[in-house]
C-alpha cells in the first residue's frame, strides 16, 4: 500500500511506503555513526527509547481508532520520525525528554490529524520545537565532542546520565560539559552567536577550541554523514534532487550577501552549511512528501524559504539553530505555495496570452 | 410545571449542549490566555460569572424601552458598567489577581459570549428566565475555565490551586495541591499553544460522548429516526 501525495504525471517510483521508509532510515546511518563517533553513544541511546515509544504510542492511537494495526505499524513511517527525533535530540538529555518527544510527535501532531498523508506538519520537527520550548534547559545541554571533554564518557555512563542525570561516578551534565580548562562548551553556532554580542569578530570566534580546524569539531563530519547519505537517497530517487539543492542554495545566497558585507560579523556559508541541523534538514526533514510541497517548482519556493528563515533565525534570531522553527513555518505556507505553482495540464498553456509564444 | 421544563432545558443548554465555552466557542480570548493556573480561570470565571447575570438581568428588564436600532451600543454600555464594577471591586478586594488578570478582566466587555446571550436570550424573555439563562451559562464558562486551568496547571507545574491565597485570602494557602514535583516546568501546557491543545482535546472528548449517547439512543427509540434528521444538532 503506497500512501504517496503526488502531483501529476504518476510515473514515479512505485515503491512501498515501508521500502521507501526504510531506505531512509539506511540513509541515516552514515550520519548516526558519525554522531556515535564524535559524541558518544547517547543519540544511540535516544534512537532505541523513540523508536520504542513511538511504536507504543502508535499501536495505542491505531487499536483506539479501529485501524489495521499491523500494516500501520510497521509501515515505517513512525520508526523513521522516532529515529528523526533521536538524532536531534542533545545526546544526554534526560530519557523523558524522548517519551514526550516521541508520544507527542505520533499521538498529536500525526494521529490526531489523521495519521500518515494527512500530518500538516513535519512530526519530528514539531515534537522537537515543543521539547525546545518547553524544556529550554534539557534541550541546549549539547555535549561537547568526546575528544574535547575532560571527563571520560562510556556506554554504561551515557545511560546512567539519561536515565538519572548523573554518571556512574557521579558528575553531573554541567560537569560533563566542561572543557579540560574549566569553562562550559557549547556548540559551534552557539559560540558563534554568543562571541558576537561579547564584541568579538567572527575570526577569533573560529580559534574556539568547539570549532577546531575546520567549521566544527564533530560537527562537520555529522553534517557531512548526512549529506553522504542524502546523496544515496538522490541517487536512489528516493528524494527529489530539487529540495536540498535548493535550501542549500539558498543558504549560500543569503550566507555571500551577507558575508561580503560583513566578514567579521558573519561566517562563512561552509560554516552554516557543515554545522547545526542544516544537512539533516535538508536531506531527511524539508524531504518529507506529506508536509511539504508537492510539485518540483513548489518544492524549490518552499526550501527556498526554509533556508532564508534558516538563515534569518541563525542570524537575528534568539535560538542558535533555526531548522525546524523554519520548517515548521514552511509547513504552513506548503498549501499555499502548492496553490501558486499548480503545474501545468499537458496539452494546457498557463495563460492564453502566452499561447502565441510557444 | 412547564416553567420547572423551561429551566432545566436552560440549565442543560447552558451547562452542556450550548456551552459558551467548548460549543459556542465564545469568548476564547480570556478563556485561552488566563487559564494558566486554576486560580486565575477561577478568577476569570468568576468575574464573568457576575457580569453574564447582571448584564442579562438588566438587558432583559429594559428590553421594552431599547429601540431596536441601537440595542448593541445599548448592550455594550450595560456590560462595561458591570464590568468596571468587577473590575473596581477585584482592585479593591483581591488586587494580587487583579494584577494577573491583567487586561482580560477590563476585556470581559468584548466577551462574545455576554453579548451574545444579551442580543440571542435576554432581549426577548422575562427577567427571570434571563437571569437564570445568565447563571447556567456563567456556570457553563465557569466550568471549562477551571477544567482548563486545572488540566493545564497540573501539567504544567504539578500543582493545583498554586496561588489561591490571591482569590481567597490568606487561610487559602492550605488549599495548594502538589500532585508531583517537576524539576523543570512543562512549559508548553502553560503557554498559549498548550491551551489550544488542551482545548482541542476537551472539544473532541465532548464530541466523543455525545456521539456515544447518540449512538446508544437509537436501540430504544428507533420509531424517531426522522426527528433526528430533521434536527440538525442531534445528528
Amino acid at each position: 500500500m503506497a500512501f504517496w501525495i503526488a502531483s501529476s504525471p504518476h510515473n514515479h517510483v512505485q515503491s512501498e511506503t515501508s521500502a521507501i521508509m526504510r531506505l531512509v532510515i539506511y540513509a541515516t546511518i552514515p550520519g548516526v555513526f558519525a554522531q556515535w563517533y564524535f559524541f558518544g553513544w547517547g543519540n544511540l541511546i535516544h534512537i532505541s527509547l523513540a523508536i520504542i515509544t513511538a511504536l507504543v504510542a502508535e499501536f495505542t492511537v491505531l487499536s483506539l481508532r479501529e485501524k489495521n494495526i499491523k500494516a500501520q505499524l510497521f509501515d515505517g513511517s513512525s520508526i523513521l520520525t522516532a529515529v528523526l527525533i533521536g538524532i536531534s535530540l542533545p545526546a544526554i538529555a534526560p530519557w523523558w525528554i524522548t517519551v514526550i518527544g516521541a508520544s507527542f510527535a505520533i499521538i498529536v501532531v500525526k494521529q490526531l490529524y489523521g495519521g500518515l498523508g494527512h500530518n500538516p506538519f513535519n512530526p519530528a520537527m514539531a515534537a522537537y520545537v515543543v521539547l525546545l520550548i518547553s524544556f529550554p534547559l534539557q534541550m541546549t545541554s549539547w555535549l561537547p565532542p568526546l575528544e574535547l571533554m575532560a571527563l571520560p564518557l562510556n556506554f554504561a555512563d551515557t545511560l546512567s546520565v539519561i536515565v538519572s542525570g548523573f554518571t556512574i561516578d557521579g558528575y553531573s551534565v554541567e560537569q560533563l560539559r566542561t572543557h579540560i580548562d574549566g569553562y562550559t562548551m557549547a556548540t559551534p553556532l552557539d559560540t558563534v552567536k554568543t562571541n558576537l554580542t561579547l564584541g568579538m569578530t567572527i575570526a577569533e570566534s573560529m580559534e574556539s577550541p568547539v570549532i577546531g580546524e575546520n567549521f566544527g569539531v564533530g560537527w562537520e563530519w555529522v553534517s557531512a554523514g548526512f549529506l553522504l547519505g542524502g546523496l544515496f537517497l538522490i541517487g536512489k530517487k528516493t528524494i527529489h534532487w530539487a529540495t536540498p539543492f535548493s535550501f542549500l542554495a539558498s543558504i549560500f545566497v543569503c550566507s555571500l550577501i551577507a558575508f561580503l558585507y560583513s566578514q567579521d560579523s558573519n561566517a562563512s556559508t561552509l560554516f552554516h552549511w557543515f554545522n547545526g541541523a542544516c544537512m539533516f534538514g535538508a536531506f531527511f526533514i524539508l524531504t518529507d512528501p506529506v508536509s511539504g510541497a508537492t510539485s518540483v517548482k513548489g518544492r524549490i519556493v518552499f526550501a527556498a524559504l526554509a533556508g532564508f528563515l534558516v538563515f534569518i533565525i541563525r542570524k537575528y534570531g534568539g535560538y542558535p539553530d533555526g531548522v525546524a522553527f523554519a520548517v515548521l513555518i514552511c509547513n504552513m505556507a506548503a498549501p499555499l505555495i502548492d496553490q501558486y505553482t499548480r503545474p501545468r495540464t499537458y496539452g494546457h498553456n498557463i495563460s492564453p496570452s502566452k499561447s502565441g509564444n510557444e | 410545571m412547564k416553567i420547572n421544563d423551561e429551566y432545566k432545558e436552560l440549565a442543560w443548554q447552558g451547562l452542556w449542549k450550548n456551552n459558551p465555552g467548548i460549543v459556542q466557542l465564545l469568548g476564547l480570548c480570556p478563556l485561552l490566555a488566563v487559564t494558566s493556573t486554576l486560580t486565575n480561570a477561577i478568577g476569570l470565571g468568576l468575574a464573568t460569572l457576575f457580569v453574564l447575570i447582571c448584564s442579562n438581568t438588566t438587558v432583559s428588564a429594559i428590553r421594552k424601552w431599547v429601540p431596536k436600532e441601537i440595542r448593541i451600543p445599548i448592550f455594550v454600555l450595560i456590560i462595561a458598567s458591570f464590568v468596571t464594577c468587577v473590575q473596581l471591586l477585584m482592585n479593591a478586594y483581591t488586587f494580587g489577581l487583579y494584577q494577573s488578570l491583567g487586561i482580560f478582566l477590563p476585556l470581559i466587555v468584548t466577551n462574545c459570549a455576554i453579548i451574545g446571550r444579551a442580543e440571542a436570550y435576554a432581549s426577548k424573555n422575562p427577567i427571570k428566565q434571563a437571569s437564570f439563562d445568565g447563571l447556567m451559562m456563567g456556570l457553563g464558562f465557569l466550568l471549562i475555565l477551571m477544567l482548563l486551568g486545572a488540566v493545564r496547571e497540573v501539567l504544567g507545574q504539578g500543582t493545583l490551586f498554586d496561588g489561591a491565597t490571591l482569590l481567597l485570602g490568606e487561610w487559602a494557602s492550605i488549599l495548594r495541591i502538589e500532585v508531583y514535583t517537576l524539576d523543570s516546568q512543562f512549559l508548553l501546557a502553560i503557554l498559549p499553544p498548550g491551551a489550544f491543545i488542551v482545548m482541542g482535546l476537551f472539544i473532541a472528548l465532548k464530541n466523543a460522548i455525545d456521539d456515544r449517547v447518540a449512538a446508544a439512543k437509537p436501540k430504544t427509540e428507533n420509531h424517531e429516526i426522522s426527528r433526528v434528521r430533521v434536527n440538525f444538532d442531534e445528528k
